[in-house]
């Protein structure tokens, strides 16, 4: 019980009037950023799809004036050969160039020396998957100047002009590319893209907690020994779904609703088993022996291993996805002579093995072996056996029919 | 409102004409067409298939009929908002009444307290809290020294209700301290004066002022609760879908944007009955909403 006389002092008075409004802008606030924040700090989408613009169209006025002296070093469209000194060329374009990359998907040493030797500033952004990248695009994003899509989306992009040609196999370090590489379906002839790293999507097992790792996914779906509440899944839609088709026997992209009743049913048993469904921190969480099966890439699951020996990486029989991640660059790029530089650098076949030492995925540049630690050279996560090559595939883009029954599959497991 | 001053109000207005009621209109056409080539986008034709996949689908041994998958996310999302709400409003009510009853020196102290969290970013709080709630945290860890073993707590239901309640309780205690502040004690002094018992005072005197504050608070917390996108996902380790997620999954691995649409209008549609029974319920007891 105050003395005060009256309880609306001018200060309290104040407060009040104030407060309401404050609190609902707050609220709004609060609800809106974590939308926003998606599931990563450094996270991709509207975040920097406002912040990118500004960043590139101040700083790239100044250089307006260098560019014509460097057009002829990166406008390698028509003149299939290069200037024969692409270094010195490189120096004196300068500008920046807008990466639009995978979280955690390219070391920032590397970028640092990209600056140093061609004196283009990197801008990084990040994105989670395939779809958020596409997504951002399609909704109108500009500012980006290099995109890093994996294989089955590239056709989308192409089809609906978000990004453009940029004759990769013309430039100078295209001679590097691996010839397995250069006619990917989903980009015949290297017109809209460059390789950059491939992997596969398995299986890492922490052999301490189970002890007989299982073999396929049906094994896995079946809730090996030893994993019970400590399975961990990607958040990744198209990934799980392919996944528990094949180990109901089914193929990815089928528009069998009976292989997916099958799907239902094995995951209905499955669910309980499984504590968290993330792909951020894969890497830490079976470091640090959180989880005892995680699906995971190889790379991560090999510098998840360099911590926790005890790792082991299944490539299951029933297939896996053999993934290939591409640089591209989006239409209406801001900084376009300065991508295809970076992309030509990254292509260079010194710079692609530090990409590989620090990521642990293989690359398609021949010559890149030299570079690469031997530890990872030798380790079976990294360079699989034939028989383990024999099991892995690339996924093309399913159907709309197919990826209606994934939604309802994959929202019916986590809900 | 005095004529003369309404024309203050216009910028207000058109600023909330332009950037709420945009966004609006072009999710209400968005969810009407059909889907882009691919599932990118939006297409030229026309069509209510979007509002039809809510309720209406073909099960997977190919019956069509009713379809519960995704109300059900709906509905769970209501479940944890309206859980968010009644946590926050046990732990909120007393604090706020608490505040307004120090001295009026160390209030604004206090007020200024509740809101510090607000200075870091929800995102960087929520994984503080991953961090407090792992099991190699300190929370597992100290209680594990004195020799008790916790069950799991990080990617559970009740992490994420601890994460909602941990954002949202500010939004409870200030609307609640503002109501409770402007009560004038001496009013119930006076009941009790006049031989009123506290039961009834509580009831007919301190109820009804604080009642408006209590309302706004309860809104304000579950309203963006609904919609809450980022404590499911990284506390309750993505295992329990909500309603904002759902939407999210839409626009990207599903390809189907006028979909996600449909159900950003359900979203919408779900919050405006909200407020209006609210409302309603405010005025029937004589209480004007602030």
């Amino acid at each position: 019980m105050n003395t005060t006389t009256t309880p609306s002092g001018s200060a309290p008075r104040l407060t009040r009037i104030l407060l309401l409004p404050v609190l609902i802008v707050l609220a709004l606030f609060a609800a809106a950023c974590g939308n926003d924040d998606d599931t990563q700090p450094a996270q991709p989408a509207q975040p920097e799809q406002t912040a990118e613009p500004a960043a590139t169209t101040a700083p790239s006025e100044p250089d307006a004036p260098e560019e014509p002296d460097a057009s002829d070093a990166a406008d390698g469209e028509d003149a299939a050969p290069q200037p024969e000194e692409p270094a010195e060329a490189d120096e004196q374009i300068g500008g920046e160039v807008n990466l639009y990359n995978w979280t955690d998907y390219i070391s920032e040493d590397l970028l640092a020396r990209f600056s140093d030797e061609t004196g283009i500033k990197v801008n990084l952004s990040n994105y989670d998957s395939n779809e958020t990248m596409l997504a951002t695009l399609a909704a109108g994003a500009t500012g980006y100047d290099v995109i890093v899509p994996s294989d089955y989306i590239i056709p989308l992009l192409i089809d609906q002009d978000l990004i453009q040609p940029i004759d990769a196999h013309a430039m100078e370090n295209a001679a590097h590319i691996d010839p397995a590489f250069l006619d990917p379906y989903f980009d015949v002839g290297r017109v809209y893209t460059a390789p950059y790293l491939y992997g596969t999507t398995g299986l890492a097992v922490d052999t301490s907690q189970v002890p007989d790792p299982p073999d396929s996914w049906a094994e896995f779906f079946a809730v090996p020994e030893g994993s019970h509440g400590s399975i961990g899944m990607m958040n990744d839609q198209v990934e799980v779904v392919h996944a528990v088709l094949r180990a109901v026997g089914a193929e990815p992209c089928s528009t069998d609703p009976g292989d997916y009743a099958l799907a239902e049913e094995l995951l209905d048993g499955f669910k309980s088993a499984v504590s968290v469904i993330n792909s951020d921190g894969i890497i830490e969480r079976m470091a640090a022996g959180e989880n005892s099966i995680h699906m995971e890439w190889n790379g991560a699951a090999y510098r998840s291993s360099l911590e926790n020996p005890d790792l082991v990486y299944v490539y299951p029989s029933d297939g896996l996805t053999l993934w290939q991640d591409n640089f591209a660059v989006p239409t209406g790029a801001p900084n376009f002579d300065q991508a295809l530089v970076f992309i030509n650098w990254m292509m260079d076949p010194a710079n692609i093995a530090e990409a590989t030492n620090w990521n642990a995925y293989g690359n398609a540049i021949v010559g890149s072996d030299a570079y690469v630690d031997t530890d990872l050279a030798s380790s079976p996560m990294v360079v699989p056996g034939s028989q383990e090559l024999s099991y892995a595939a690339p996924v093309e883009s399913c159907p709309i029919e197919a990826i209606d029954l994934y939604d309802r599959l994959w929202t019916s497991f986590r809900s | 409102m005095r004529v003369g001053t309404r024309w203050l109000a216009s910028p207000a207005l058109g600023f909330i004409a332009f950037m709420v009621g945009g966004p609006m209109v072009v999710i209400v056409w968005y969810s009407l067409r059909t889907r882009g080539p691919g599932g990118v986008g939006v297409g030229d034709g026309l069509t209510v298939d979007a509002y039809e996949r809510l309720v209406v689908t073909e099960d997977f041994a190919g019956n069509v009929g009713f379809d519960s998958t995704y109300l059900e996310v709906m509905w769970s999302s209501i479940l944890l908002a309206a859980a968010t709400m009644l946590v926050a409003l046990a732990v909120g009510f007393p604090t706020a009444v608490w505040i307004s009853n120090r001295p009026r020196h160390l209030q604004p102290l206090l007020v200024l307290a509740v809101t510090i969290p607000f200075w870091t970013s929800i995102l960087v709080r929520t994984y503080a809290w991953i961090v407090i709630l792992r099991e190699t945290g300190p929370l597992a860890s100290g209680f594990d020294a004195v020799g008790i073993d916790l069950p799991r707590m990080l990617n559970t239901r009740g992490a994420t209700l601890v994460g909602m309640v941990y954002t949202f309780l500010p939004f409870m205690v200030l609307p609640i301290y503002a109501a409770a502040e402007r009560f004038d004690h001496r009013i119930a002094e006076a009941g009790l004066d006049l031989g009123a018992t506290p039961a009834v005072v509580l009831r007919k005197i301190v109820w009804p002022s604080v009642r408006p504050g209590v309302v706004a608070g309860c809104l304000l917390v579950f309203i963006p609760a609904i919609g809450a996108f980022l404590q499911p996902e990284l506390l309750g380790g993505g295992r329990s879908l909500m309603i904002a997620n759902l939407i999210q999954q839409q626009f990207g691995a599903s390809r189907n944007w006028p979909f996600g649409s449909a159900l950003a209008i359900l979203l919408l549609v779900v919050v405006t009955v909200v407020l209006v029974v609210a409302r309603r319920a405010a005025r029937e007891a004589r209480v004007v909403l602030s």
